[in-house]
C-alpha cells in the first residue's frame, strides 16, 4: 500500500466583528483605562458587561464604572504558555472580580512568585497595555496588588470616537492527511495516471475516488485506472477573471467523463475557442510541468460521443 | 426542597436498539472521515438487521474545526448512502444533540427508525487551541485560553470550595481507566500514570486522552424497537439545557443546567443503577455526581468514560450508547446518560434509560 500523503494545513481568518452598545463602550472604556460594568435590575454589577441580562434575559444598558483592582476567584497555573496567550512567560489564568463587580473577568495574572504566589482570594490590579485599541488585550494582564481599591476615573460610560468594531484575527494549523482512498488518487496523479475506485455493490467507479460509494454506503476498494481520454457531459463559459489564476476569460470549465468512470470531474478544456466546446466533445488531459494534475483537457480530433454513452453522467 | 416535577411522559416509545463505536486511536490519519466512520455504521445497520434505505431519518454531530475545512460533515455522507435522497440532518455538536434531533424526529411520527452517528478526528490539529475559537469571541477567545486551562480553573474552584482535592481528583481518573480495561474499544486502560500537571491543579492524569473516534446509534419507536433488537434501551425521557455564556457569571462548583436536564428527563423519579457521565476532566465528575445527585451504589462510568477514550463530538454519544448496550446485555435496567458540550461543562445533555421489567 502506498504512504498515506500528509501535508501542512493552516486556516487563518481575521473575523470583523461590530458591537452592539454595552460591548463597545466597555471596550472604548477599556482603551481608555475605564473598566465598565452593566448594571441588572437586581442591582447586581457584571463584569465584563453583557447585553442581556443571563437570568431574565432582559435587555441591560445601565453602565457603570468599577475599580481596576480586585480578587481573584480561581485561578490556574500555565507554566507553559501556547501561542497567542496574553504572557509568553508562566502565568495563572485567573477568574477576578473586580472591586465593585458581581461576577468574574478572565484574564491572565503575571506573577513572578510562581504558582505558590498565588491563591484564590489575593489581590490584584489590572496593568494596562502600553499601546490600547479597544479590545479585552488593553489589559495587558493582572498583577499581584496588595492595596486598596483603587480610585474610580469617575467615567460615565460615554466617550468620543466609540470603538464599534473588532478584528479578531485566529490561525489553527493542521497536518491534513486526506486518507487512504484520496491518497492512492494523489499518487497515481504524480505518475500522470488518474485512478478511481469500483464500489463492489453497484459496480459503479467513483473520480475522484473517496473511498465510499455515496449510493450504496459501502466502502470502495477495487482500483480502477480510468481515461486518459473522456467526454465533455457539460459545460460553462467563464467570463470573469479569477484573482489569481492566470487563465485569459473567457474560458470553458467543462464536466468530463472520463473512459471508464462512472463520475464526471471537472477540469478546464483548452486549445479549442471556447464557443466551439461542445456536449459529446472528446478530450484528453495535457499534464503541466510538475503539477500533480492535469493543466487543462483538450480535444483528441475523434468524432463526438453519442449522447446515449454518457446521458446518465450528466 | 420542592419536589421535582414528573417528566412529561412521551408521545412515543422511543428506544436505542443498535450502538457501535470504533476503536478510538491517538491518530487514524491512513483513514478519511468517511472511512473511519464506515464500519460503525455497517455495525449498527447489521446488528438490526436495517439496510440504509429502511432509515426514516438519518442525523449526525460533527465539528468542521476539528477537520479545518468548511462542510466537512458532507463528505462523511458518503458512507450512509445518500443518494437517492434521502431525510438527513446535521448539528454542529455532539452527537448526543443529534440523537436529540433523532428523537423528536420520532416523536412526530415521520419516522420509525433513525440513524444517528458522530465522529471526530483531533489528530490533524491542536485540539486544546482548536476549541478556543468556540469561546466568546469578542472577552474571552483573543486570550487564547485553551480547554485544559479552563477545566483548572473549575477544578481549582472545587477544591477552594472542599468538595475534592487533588488524590481524589487522581482517584477518579485511575477508576475510571481501571474501569477501561473491560473495553477493548478504550484509548487508555489500566494503570496510567497520573502525570505532571498540564495546568494545575490539573496532571495529565486527570485530562481525556486527545484521539480519533466514531460512533453510530440506531433508533426505533414502538413496536419497531421490540422487533429490531433483544431489549431495547427505552429512551424515558431527554432534556438539554445552558449555563449562562459567561465564565465568570457561573459558579463553577455546581452545574444548575445538569440538575434542570436531569429533572426534566425524569432522573430523580427513581433511583437510576449506572450512570453514563460524559466528564472529560476529573474534576467534572464531581461537579456532575453532585449536581445529579448520584450516590455511591451507582455505577459510574463502567466504560471508563471520557477519560479512557475522548473522541470529541462522539464522547457524548458514545455515553447514551454505552448505556444502552449496558441494558440490551441486562447489567443495567435503569441508566442515566450525559453529554457535554462548551468549556467546564457549559450545555448538558440528559437521557435516562430503561430495559423492560424482567
Ligand atoms: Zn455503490
Amino acid at each position: 500500500m502506498p504512504e498515506v500523503l500528509k501535508a501542512p494545513l493552516v486556516v487563518e481568518f481575521p473575523f470583523t466583528r461590530s458591537l452592539g452598545p454595552v460591548q463597545s463602550a466597555f471596550l472604548t472604556g477599556l482603551r481608555e483605562r475605564v473598566v465598565l460594568g452593566v448594571r441588572t435590575a437586581d442591582g447586581r454589577t457584571l463584569v465584563p458587561p453583557v447585553e442581556y441580562d443571563p437570568v431574565t434575559s432582559e435587555e441591560l444598558s445601565e453602565l457603570v464604572e468599577v475599580a481596576a483592582t480586585g480578587t481573584v476567584t480561581t485561578w490556574a497555573w500555565n507554566h507553559e504558555p501556547r501561542r497567542g496567550q496574553p504572557l509568553d512567560r508562566p502565568f495563572a489564568w485567573v477568574l477576578v472580580r473586580l472591586d465593585g463587580a458581581d461576577t468574574g473577568l478572565l484574564h491572565v495574572l503575571d506573577a513572578p512568585g510562581g504558582p505558590d504566589s498565588v491563591h484564590t482570594g489575593m489581590r490584584v490590579r489590572v496593568r494596562w497595555a502600553g499601546e490600547r485599541s479597544g479590545a479585552i488585550t488593553d489589559i495587558a494582564c493582572f498583577e499581584p496588588h496588595d492595596e486598596a481599591t483603587a480610585e474610580l476615573a469617575g467615567s460615565d460610560g460615554r466617550f468620543e470616537d466609540l470603538v464599534t468594531g473588532i478584528v479578531a484575527p485566529a490561525r489553527l494549523d493542521y497536518t491534513y492527511s486526506p486518507g487512504r482512498a484520496q491518497s492512492a488518487y494523489l499518487h497515481a496523479l504524480a505518475e500522470r495516471r488518474v485512478v478511481g475506485e469500483r464500489c463492489p455493490s453497484c459496480r459503479k467507479v467513483y473520480v475522484p475516488p473517496r473511498g465510499a460509494c455515496p449510493t450504496c454506503g459501502v466502502a470502495t476498494s477495487e482500483r480502477v485506472e480510468v481515461g486518459p481520454r473522456g467526454t465533455v457531459t457539460t459545460y460553462c463559459i467563464v467570463n470573469i477573471k479569477a484573482k489569481n489564476l492566470d487563465i485569459e476569460v473567457p474560458y470553458v470549465y467543462a464536466h468530463i467523463a472520463l473512459d471508464g468512470a462512472d463520475l464526471a470531474l471537472h477540469g478546464r478544456i483548452g486549445g479549442i475557442p471556447y464557443d466551439q466546446v461542445r456536449m459529446g466533445l472528446r478530450v484528453e488531459p495535457v499534464w503541466s510541468d510538475g503539477g500533480g494534475h492535469p493543466d487543462h483537457y483538450r480535444p483528441t480530433g475523434e468524432p463526438d460521443a453519442d449522447y446515449e454513452t454518457y446521458k446518465e453522467l450528466l | 426542597m420542592p419536589a421535582p416535577r414528573s417528566a412529561p411522559r412521551p408521545l412515543r416509545d422511543i428506544a436505542v436498539v443498535a450502538f457501535a463505536q470504533t476503536d478510538h486511536r491517538r491518530t487514524s490519519d491512513e483513514l478519511s472521515e468517511v472511512e473511519m466512520l464506515m464500519p460503525v455504521l455497517h455495525q449498527v445497520l447489521a446488528q438490526t438487521g436495517l439496510r440504509t434505505s429502511d432509515i426514516g431519518f438519518t442525523c449526525s454531530g460533527s465539528t468542521d474545526y476539528l477537520a479545518g475545512r468548511a462542510f466537512s460533515f458532507t463528505m462523511a455522507l458518503d458512507g450512509v448512502g445518500a443518494w437517492p435522497p434521502i431525510s438527513e440532518s446535521h448539528v454542529e455538536m455532539d452527537g448526543a444533540w443529534a440523537l436529540y434531533e433523532a428523537w423528536t424526529k420520532l416523536l412526530t411520527g415521520d419516522a420509525d427508525t433513525a440513524l444517528v452517528y458522530a465522529y471526530g478526528k483531533s489528530s490533524p490539529g491542536s485540539v486544546r487551541d482548536v476549541l478556543t475559537r468556540q469561546l466568546d469571541p469578542y472577552y474571552v477567545a483573543p486570550l487564547w485560553p485553551d480547554s485544559v486551562a479552563l477545566a483548572a480553573l473549575q477544578a481549582q474552584a472545587l477544591i477552594d470550595a472542599g468538595d475534592t482535592d487533588e488524590p481524589a481528583l487522581a482517584a477518579v481518573a485511575t477508576r475510571s481507566r481501571a474501569a477501561a480495561t473491560d473495553n477493548s474499544h478504550a484509548q487508555l486502560r489500566g494503570s496510567v500514570p497520573h502525570g505532571e500537571y498540564a495546568v494545575r491543579p490539573l496532571r495529565t492524569g486527570d485530562c481525556p486522552p486527545i484521539g480519533d473516534g466514531a460512533a453510530a446509534v440506531i433508533l426505533a419507536a414502538g413496536e419497531r424497537a421490540r422487533e429490531l433488537c433483544e431489549r431495547p434501551a427505552w429512551i424515558r425521557g431527554i432534556d438539554h439545557r445552558i449555563e449562562a455564556h459567561g465564565l465568570g457569571v457561573r459558579d463553577l462548583t455546581d452545574s444548575p443546567s445538569a440538575r434542570l436536564a436531569a429533572e426534566r428527563a425524569g432522573a430523580f423519579e427513581r433511583p437510576v443503577d449506572t450512570a453514563e457521565l460524559h466528564a472529560p476532566f476529573s474534576s467534572q465528575e464531581v461537579v456532575l455526581r453532585k449536581a445529579l445527585r448520584l450516590g455511591d451504589d451507582v455505577d459510574v462510568n463502567p466504560s471508563g468514560g471520557a477519560l479512557a477514550a475522548h473522541p470529541i463530538m462522539a464522547a457524548g454519544l458514545i455515553r447514551i450508547g454505552e448505556a444502552a448496550a449496558r441494558i440490551g446485555r441486562g447489567d443495567s435496567d435503569r441508566a442515566l446518560a450525559h453529554a457535554t458540550s462548551g468549556p467546564c461543562l457549559q450545555q448538558n445533555l440528559v437521557a435516562v434509560l430503561e430495559g423492560d421489567p424482567r
